[in-house]
């Protein structure tokens, strides 16, 4: 290679290199802006006025987003109750028992799931979910359960498409060795791939609760968004996303800084859930290896 | 009393697929609901006419043409930027620690939930640097928002180009980025247009952080300070205020077919870079 080339070489790989430097700088940017807005805030009125107090009336200088922590917790819980149970059964059938065509046809079909823009689940739950929630089970259908319901549905690609994952690469000697001892099919599943394949079936959960978590438009078609703790899964509720989302257009001031405080412990509640999921996923790694 | 077990495998393997079938006949049923109750309000005059009080009568082009220019400019900012963290990561370099905190930086940037890309933009672009809520910002905190995905198909698609390609464009005394641009990115597009098609998905899907940093202005943008709402947008705001059902499913299924067609196309152009390599 002649001097120059080389040179050229160089360039090229350090243009790159800034490139991918990138988004590292675009992360530091996003913590830097939400953090310097939303923990001005914490200073000013304390981390325990803002987290565990009960009361949001933020132009008048109350702050208290526990209830909304509440909410989002509960949703996220429900989405699991709906979505889970439904994702593992779909994802055990489509590595387990489907035949090749059945799963040429299942696997891409729940994949366009997940491209659904989330203001039409959203916007069906309005019309569909909430008036059957209100006439069957009474007030005003705008619930919690409504929203567990949209959520449930809406996880349902992510958790199936990582459970399949981790099921898929359970090997199949473990199978045969289950198979050879003369157990049937299910006895296999269940007491030989599940169990192999759990730490990534949790992984698909958690991070199917990441979701649900940051989930926004679609709850506040469907949550009621009233400022309160939920005394049954047929009250209204609001969540941390969606009291940034209904707030933000109009905020001014300390209200606009409580928006991001809002932010702040959302960003913390999913920092938290992707780091158990990694864990897990490393964790599974290093045993498979 | 004893339950033979082959009974349990039968039952087990009913109540399975069951599970299965339910799962995809909710998909179906919210794409044939959609179609069928947005149908008899699509036609050529609601694709191209401006819509009337505040979206009570008329169609839904400038909201389509926001559409575009948003997906299409985050991808043309995104794009260059994704490929070619992709390039130095994959071809550039090997493993230290400088790579462990980009992909670091990767991984954190997509697990944001997008509340938290729409609190940003609006605070940044939109108040700090000015520029209001306009394309502009909306078309910055997409891109940021889309690099991940780029990054991370694009280095599946270049891992996956067998390193004998690189080795005879080596032997034929090509230098390391005529490789990379002659060899290794014409066997890796396939997996590079797909990660390309997906965020053009989450371009067109998003509404949260749009509204927060383009905000939903009804006219046509002209420029790039101008504000301009996207379809996802005018549809949440018509079902959410309740201004017309039927323009709304209308919108919807406008909004679906476009979302569903780049899907199929991405998932197209997937399955062929799997069969080219396999």
């Amino acid at each position: 290679m002649n001097k120059k080339n080389f040179g050229k070489e160089n360039l090229i790989r350090y243009v790159l290199m800034l490139f991918a430097l990138s988004s590292i700088f675009f992360l530091f940017l996003i913590f830097a802006f939400i953090m310097s807005e939303g923990l001005k805030l914490f200073f000013k009125v304390g981390l325990l006025n803002i987290i565990a107090s009960l009361k949001w009336a933020p132009t008048k200088g109350f702050f208290g987003i526990f209830p909304m922590i509440v909410s989002s917790f509960i949703i996220t819980v429900g989405a699991l109750c709906v979505g889970g149970p439904l994702a593992l059964a779909c994802a055990t059938y489509l590595a387990e028992y489907a035949g090749k065509k059945t799963k040429m046809f299942l696997k891409p079909a729940i994949e366009l799931l997940a491209g659904i823009p989330s203001v039409v689940y959203g916007f069906l739950g309005v019309v569909y979910i909430v008036p059957l929630v209100r006439e069957y089970l009474g007030g005003s259908g705008f619930s919690a359960l409504s929203a567990s319901i949209v959520l449930g549905v809406m996880i349902l690609p992510t958790i199936i498409s990582i459970s399949y994952d981790a099921l898929t690469s359970v090997p199949v000697v473990y199978r045969e060795g289950s198979f050879a001892m003369g157990a049937t099919k299910w006895q296999t599943i269940y007491l030989v791939v599940i169990p192999a394949a759990r730490s990534g079936i949790l992984a698909a959960f958690i991070l199917g609760m990441g979701r649900a978590v940051g989930e926004t438009m679609a709850v506040i078609m469907v949550a009621g968004n009233a400022l309160q703790i939920p005394t049954s899964i047929l009250d209204p509720l609001r969540t941390l996303t969606s009291n940034i989302a209904l707030e933000l257009a109009y905020a001014t001031g300390d209200h606009r800084s409580s928006l991001f405080s809002t932010g702040v412990v959302l960003l913390v509640i999913i920092m938290v859930l992707n780091f158990i999921a990694n864990f897990w996923v490393k964790r599974k790694v290093i045993k498979g290896s | 009393m004893r339950i033979n077990p082959r009974f349990t495998d039968k039952f087990i393997r009913l109540i399975l697929s069951c599970g299965a079938i339910f799962a995809v006949s909710i998909l179906v049923a919210i794409i044939l609901t959609i179609f069928v109750k947005g149908i008899v309000n699509v036609n050529a005059e609601f694709i191209l006419s401006n819509p009337e009080d505040m979206g009570r009568h008329g169609g839904i082009f400038p909201s389509i043409m926001s559409t575009i220019f948003l997906a299409a400019l985050s991808i043309l900012l995104a794009t260059p930027l994704g490929i070619g963290t992709a390039i130095f990561l994959t071809e550039y370099t090997r493993e230290t620690t400088l790579t462990r905190i980009i992909r670091f930086g990767i991984e954190s940037l997509s697990g944001i939930p997008s509340i938290i890309y729409g609190l940003f933009g609006f605070i940044f672009f939109v108040i700090k640097l000015g520029f209001g809520w306009s394309l502009l910002s909306g078309t910055l905190t997409m891109t940021i928002m889309i690099l991940p995905t780029i990054i991370r198909t694009s280095e599946e698609a270049i891992k996956a180009v067998p390193n004998s390609y690189r080795m005879v464009s080596y032997s034929l005394s090509a230098s390391k980025w005529e490789t990379v641009t002659k060899v290794v990115i014409p066997s890796a597009a396939p997996g590079i247009l797909t990660g390309i098609m997906l965020s053009i998905g989450r371009a067109v899907e998003e509404t949260a952080v749009v509204i927060f940093t383009m905000g939903s202005a009804l006219r046509l943008p002209t420029s790039l300070f101008d504000s301009g709402r996207t379809m996802a947008v005018h549809f949440y705001i018509l079902a959410r205020e309740g201004i017309s059902m039927d323009k709304a499913y209308a919108t919807a299924l406008v909004l679906i077919c476009s979302i569903l067609a780049i899907n199929i196309l991405a998932y197209y152009l997937m399955n062929k870079m799997i069969a080219k390599y396999s």
